[in-house]
């Protein structure tokens, strides 16, 4: 039965997309609202609905009936004595993340129908193409629940990379946005890289343990250089999908995507999947400390990388993708210090704020036009519901008790805390340092922009004085107000045994400060205090000049936290450019060298068949002569032979 | 004659009665109906040929590596020895089934478009002369029969790019037939190699070595293998490939990539390696080494490429770079990845051929620089395009991932530094593939349409759907049931491989 729930869990959604891809694409003609097209658009909502819905009831299903790990399987295809399987492994952990998933695709899938609509300012030639757009987001979950489920490597392989396209599907679909296709292709590319790595981490570990079945490899004795490469490469992957240090790039860019995806993306599915592939398969890394304190290396950078960078961007949503960055900065620094169910906690509270804080921008970016904050503004006042949302979702991002986001952000730092000053966990106490004080630091540099964002889009007077910004229709509002109540409520769930216990592994070693997810002592104060200090800077900043961005005070940092330490310039300068030029010399090489080489044999050939044939057009006396000489040559060679013989 | 016998001689007679039958009738509408009505039968032929004798199943000591499903072995020549021998198992059967698919597909497309140049009659016949000569080389089990289909398919492959093809299509044609006869004599020198070596032609009885000396078997693996790389084509001996495919008509593009690029593909795994086991295994080495350059090089030749056509061309330089690497690992996970793998670049490139041609009708150019903006004017167009890339450049799920992943994993099952580097370097291979397709689909859907696209509709034929649906279907098919073609394949390769490296 259990078995049977995980199996549909994916299942539902994919036939609700692959149904939905079969709908007309557009309206027949796209300068009127013709009725076939509206009725492709009613059966997309319809199909794109139910899909998540259907989801989100199986999702909580499992939740309640799985008590212990289940596990099914069967033989999908047998490669010369490598096994792939079909199977589901499911417990608690999976569990919960499908219902988180679940649920923020039904939100993003209700809140789609709103924010896709042709609205009364478009030019006439908008046209959202309704369809295909909500059977990628119902393939989009699909593959996210699949990794979710999956109980085989090269299953999870599928939807870790079926989401990578459908990130690129979705991020290219604003046909107004001349930035759409590159960031849409930036996307799939940057993450495609990190999966040679990951492949190649699956097929180390599938070819050492002779199958692909999860529960195979973990049971499976690896030599221990098998595990640190695999679990190296496997990082690779993770650092690509979960948008680490260097492989994030794409996660700011990917903002040209309209905002549900952005919520979808950055809330539920792709960057949560490397997080949580590396809590499926904890054990090895825990084997294999070395690629732990990778993790805990570039999930400290990432922290504080991410969330520098927010604090200069003006683009609202830029500042949100990069605080997710910092975020998973947080999920990944806790995994490192050896708490897999801290990094969970914290990336299930985290789908929940983010998923909020993106939908209300989107409801701030429908209203105002614009996704600057140097255009927003004084929208308390107009926008009281979205207003109130955000406020939450800040909250709970910064770290605000009682808010989700305090409790899980406490959680990593006690982990981290414990690592670093008792040497507790699986990795050596410097980097348990390393990753405490990111965190430590992080808190108040994420309270600071927080309080930026709310004061620059919330607080002061209008820039733009001509738009009337007003609280966005309910089918926009009613999925903001129900993450706020997650957001807001879901860190106190760690109090409940039921909530921790799911999140906990019975079959990993944990670390020694794992007795609880939430923990109550003086630890707290420091966070809190830091929090007040980057709350109280910002607050400070801006009462002084109310027109003025606070950004002003990072002085000449400004400009490079802006564009993120030009990560992007480096990228482009050593990565893209040289396969170019490498790309156009191969092109030259193959097509001057190993084709002149073949072309050059063919014309020599025929030169040197004219010249035979000229050679042979000779007059009576030559020919004659030359006819003698042959006969002359022929009976010589006769006669030589023939002696020695 | 058993069942299955018949059907044997049914797959070769039909559809060279076919190709009578389409000259013989004079209207070229009617005939080329006929035509299609002998590709579809051939298909209906192939198909149940997987329904037979399985009892060879059980592995017993003794018994040959290669064993039949079912078999026909006449006397042909008697003085020289030479029987008309054919067979089908579970490495050829999948191939035949392509091939008949894709035959009748491209004559079906015909029935709804004859590409200038010539009478659509005259095409249809020599499609399905060219479907005679595929299917005999993937059925034959003689040395010697082998080699005569492998030829009949050059002479019609030649006219058809010559009298269909774009502007530069006779340089074209005469390169193709000139390159790929220079295959042909190294194959027929390591034929009689091999027949003069063993005093027989018989694949059954040559496959393992059959006493060949080891001197023998290197000299004939060379000369096999360099004549079924250019048919491959490996790197470097690859060039005749892109002009051909640029300048074909849209099915003989498709004929061409989707199935003529697998005779020699096949010829290596049946008889190259078959035959020569200690040979292989000796050059196994160099042979990875040029798969990966084929890999890396044809990819990074797609990224700097212009012309869509070329570019697919290209893209299977690199796709069939993978295929080698799982020939040449010459594990069972190797070989049954390289089967797969030819399988899905058949269905997928076959497709991607279809769209690039239908793309290039519509709008009149192929060039990268003077399309953008389809999905704008054509969505449904653009959106098959968009799949068929996805499916090319390895997504898990479709067809095009197992081959590529497994021939991956097998190198790194073989292990090694060197092995373990051309598995790394395939992989990040595969990375640049999606570079390149991706690259393909920000130029040609993505953006504003300019005036060539501009001007394109958003209809699709009915031939042309009905066309590229089982491509499509296909795709996924064997994607999420990989089992389709490797459950057929397990036993023939565990055979094979039992006797290549004992």
């Amino acid at each position: 039965m259990t078995g049977l729930l995980g199996a549909l869990l994916p299942a539902v959604p994919l036939v609700a997309g692959l149904l939905g891809l079969l709908l007309p694409p557009a309206p027949r003609h796209p300068t009127t609202r013709a009725a076939g097209g509206d009725r492709a658009r009613r059966a997309a909502v319809a199909l794109g609905v139910t899909g998540a819905a259907g989801a989100l009831a199986l999702a909580v299903a499992l939740l309640v009936t799985v008590d212990r790990p289940r596990e099914t399987s069967t033989t999908w295809v047998d490669l010369g004595g490598l096994t792939v399987t079909l199977g589901v492994r499911l417990d608690g952990a999976a569990a919960l993340v499908a219902v988180a998933v679940a649920a923020v695709a039904l939100a993003v899938q209700v809140y789609s129908i709103g924010y896709l609509r042709r609205g009364p300012h478009d030019d006439v030639d908008v046209d959202h193409r309704y369809p295909p757009y909500a059977a990628q987001i119902s393939l989009f979950t699909a593959a996210m629940l699949l990794v979710v489920v999956a109980g085989d490597l090269v299953m999870l392989l599928v939807g870790w990379e079926v989401m990578g396209l459908c990130s690129y599907l979705l991020i290219a679909h604003d046909r107004r946005l001349p930035g759409a296709p590159a960031a849409a292709m930036k996307a799939f590319l940057v993450t495609r890289v990190g999966d040679v790595g990951f492949l190649l981490g699956i097929a180390l570990l599938g070819v050492s343990a002779g199958s692909f079945r999860i529960a195979d490899v973990l049971a499976h004795d690896h030599s221990g250089a098998t595990l640190t490469a695999a679990g190296l490469l496997l990082l690779a992957g993770v650092a690509g999908k979960s948008a680490q240090f260097p492989l994030h790039t794409w996660l700011p860019d990917a903002m040209a995507g309209p905002t549900p995806i952005s919520a979808l993306i950055h809330a539920a599915t792709m960057v949560a999947a490397g997080v949580y592939a590396v809590t499926r398969l904890y054990p090895l890394f825990t084997a294999a400390p070395v690629t732990l304190t990778v993790l805990g290396v570039i999930g400290s950078i990432t922290l504080l990388l991410g969330a520098l960078a927010a604090t200069a961007q003006d683009d609202i949503k830029r500042v949100l993708a990069w605080s997710t960055v910092s975020q998973l900065g947080y999920m990944t620094g806790a995994l490192a210090v050896g708490s897999p169910s801290a990094a969970l906690f914290h990336l299930l509270t985290h789908a929940a704020f983010k998923a909020l804080l993106f939908l209300a921008a989107g409801a701030v970016i429908h209203a105002v036009g614009s996704t600057l904050m140097s255009e927003m503004g004084g929208l308390r006042r107009s926008m009281p519901v979205t207003f109130w949302c955000t406020v939450v979702g800040l909250g709970a991002l910064a770290g605000v008790p009682p808010l989700a986001g305090f409790w899980s952000k406490d959680g990593v730092l006690t982990v981290a805390e414990a690592a670093a000053r008792e040497g507790a966990g699986p990795v050596p106490s410097w980097v348990g340092w390393m990753v405490w004080l990111a965190g430590l630091a992080g808190v108040a540099i994420t309270a600071w922009y927080a309080g930026r964002l709310l004061l620059r889009a919330f607080f002061g007077d209008a820039r733009l004085p001509l738009v009337r910004p007003h609280d966005p229709p309910a089918v926009l509002r009613w999925p903001v107000l129900l993450l706020a109540v997650p957001a807001a409520l879901l860190g106190l769930a760690g109090f409940l045994g039921a909530f921790a216990d799911r999140l906990r592994f019975a079959t990993v070693p944990v670390a020694g400060s794992e007795d609880g997810l939430v923990h109550l002592g003086p630890g707290l104060l420091l966070p809190l205090a830091l929090l007040l200090v980057g709350a109280g800077l910002v607050l400070l900043r801006w009462r002084r000049d109310r027109a003025a961005d606070p950004a002003a005070a990072l002085g000449p940092l400004r400009p490079v936290f802006a564009r993120a330490f030009r990560l992007d310039d480096v990228q482009h300068a050593l990565v893209v450019r040289p396969v170019r030029a490498l790309a156009r010399a191969t092109r030259t090489g193959d097509e001057v060298v190993v084709d002149g080489a073949v072309e050059g044999s063919g014309r020599a050939a025929s030169g040197l068949g004219a010249g035979l044939a000229a050679l042979h057009r000779a007059a009576l006396p030559r020919a004659a002569a030359g006819v003698l000489a042959g006969a002359l040559l022929i009976g010589l060679a006769a006669a030589l032979i023939g002696g020695i013989r | 004659m058993s069942f299955g016998q018949v059907l044997l001689v049914a797959v070769l007679a039909l559809p060279t009665l076919g190709a009578v039958a389409v000259v013989a009738t004079p209207r070229d509408r009617a005939a080329r109906l006929v035509g299609t009505v002998a590709a579809a039968l051939t298909l209906l032929a192939a198909v149940p040929l997987v329904f037979g004798d399985r009892s060879w199943f059980a592995w017993s000591a003794g018994a040959p590596a290669v064993r039949p499903w079912h078999e026909l072995d006449l006397p042909w020549v008697p003085g020289l020895d030479l029987r008309f021998h054919l067979g089908v198992d579970g490495i050829s059967w999948p191939l035949v089934v392509l091939t008949a698919l894709l035959t009748l597909l491209c004559c079906a497309y015909t029935l709804w478009r004859v590409p200038a140049g010539g009478s659509g009659r005259a095409l249809v016949a020599l499609l399905l002369v060219v479907e005679v000569g595929i299917l005999g080389t993937f059925l034959a089990l003689d040395l010697v029969l082998f080699f005569l289909f492998f030829e009949v398919v050059l002479l019609p492959m030649y006219a058809i790019i010559a009298g269909w093809g774009g502007a530069e299509r006779r340089r074209a044609a005469r390169k193709f037939a000139l390159y790929t006869l220079f295959g042909s004599v190294l194959l027929l020198v390591g034929v009689y190699v091999v027949v003069a070596a063993a005093g027989t032609a018989d694949v059954v009885a040559l496959t393992g070595g059959g006493g060949l000396s080891r001197g023998t078997q290197l000299a004939a693996f060379t000369l096999l293998a360099l004549a079924f790389a250019v048919k491959s084509p490996l790197w470097p001996l690859h060039s005749w490939l892109p002009d051909a495919h640029t300048q074909a008509p849209t099915v003989g593009s498709v004929v061409l990539a989707g199935v003529l690029l697998k005779m020699g593909t096949y010829g290596l795994i049946r008889v190259a390696v078959g035959v020569a086991p200690e040979g292989a295994r000796w050059a196994a080495p160099v042979l990875g080494v040029l798969a990966v350059a084929a890999i890396l090089v044809g990819s990074l030749v797609c990224l700097a490429q212009d012309e869509v056509k070329r570019l697919i061309a290209y893209s299977s330089v690199g796709h069939m770079g993978f295929v080698l690497l799982g020939v040449a690992t010459l594990t069972a996970t190797g070989i049954q990845a390289a089967l797969i793998g030819n399988i899905a670049h058949g269905v997928i490139t076959g497709l991607l051929f279809f769209l690039a041609g239908a793309v290039k009708d519509r709008t009149g150019t192929g060039s990268l620089s003077e399309l953008s903006g389809l999905r704008e004017t054509a969505p449904r167009l653009a959106g098959l395009l968009a799949f068929a890339a996805i499916a090319s450049l390895g997504l898990p799920g479709l067809a095009g991932f197992w081959g590529e992943a497994f021939a991956v994993i097998a190198a790194i099952q073989v292990g090694g530094p060197l092995w373990t580097t051309l598995g790394v370097l395939a992989a990040i291979g595969g990375a640049l593939t999606a570079a390149y397709f991706l690259r393909l689909l920000r130029r040609v859907t993505h953006g504003r349409p300019n005036p060539a696209v501009g001007r394109v509709g958003p209809g699709l034929a009915g031939a042309e759907l009905g066309a590229w649906a089982p491509l499509v279907l296909l795709a996924l098919a064997i994607g999420l049931v990989p089992a389709l073609v490797l459950g057929v394949a397990e036993a023939p390769v565990d055979a094979l491989v039992g006797v290549v490296s004992p």
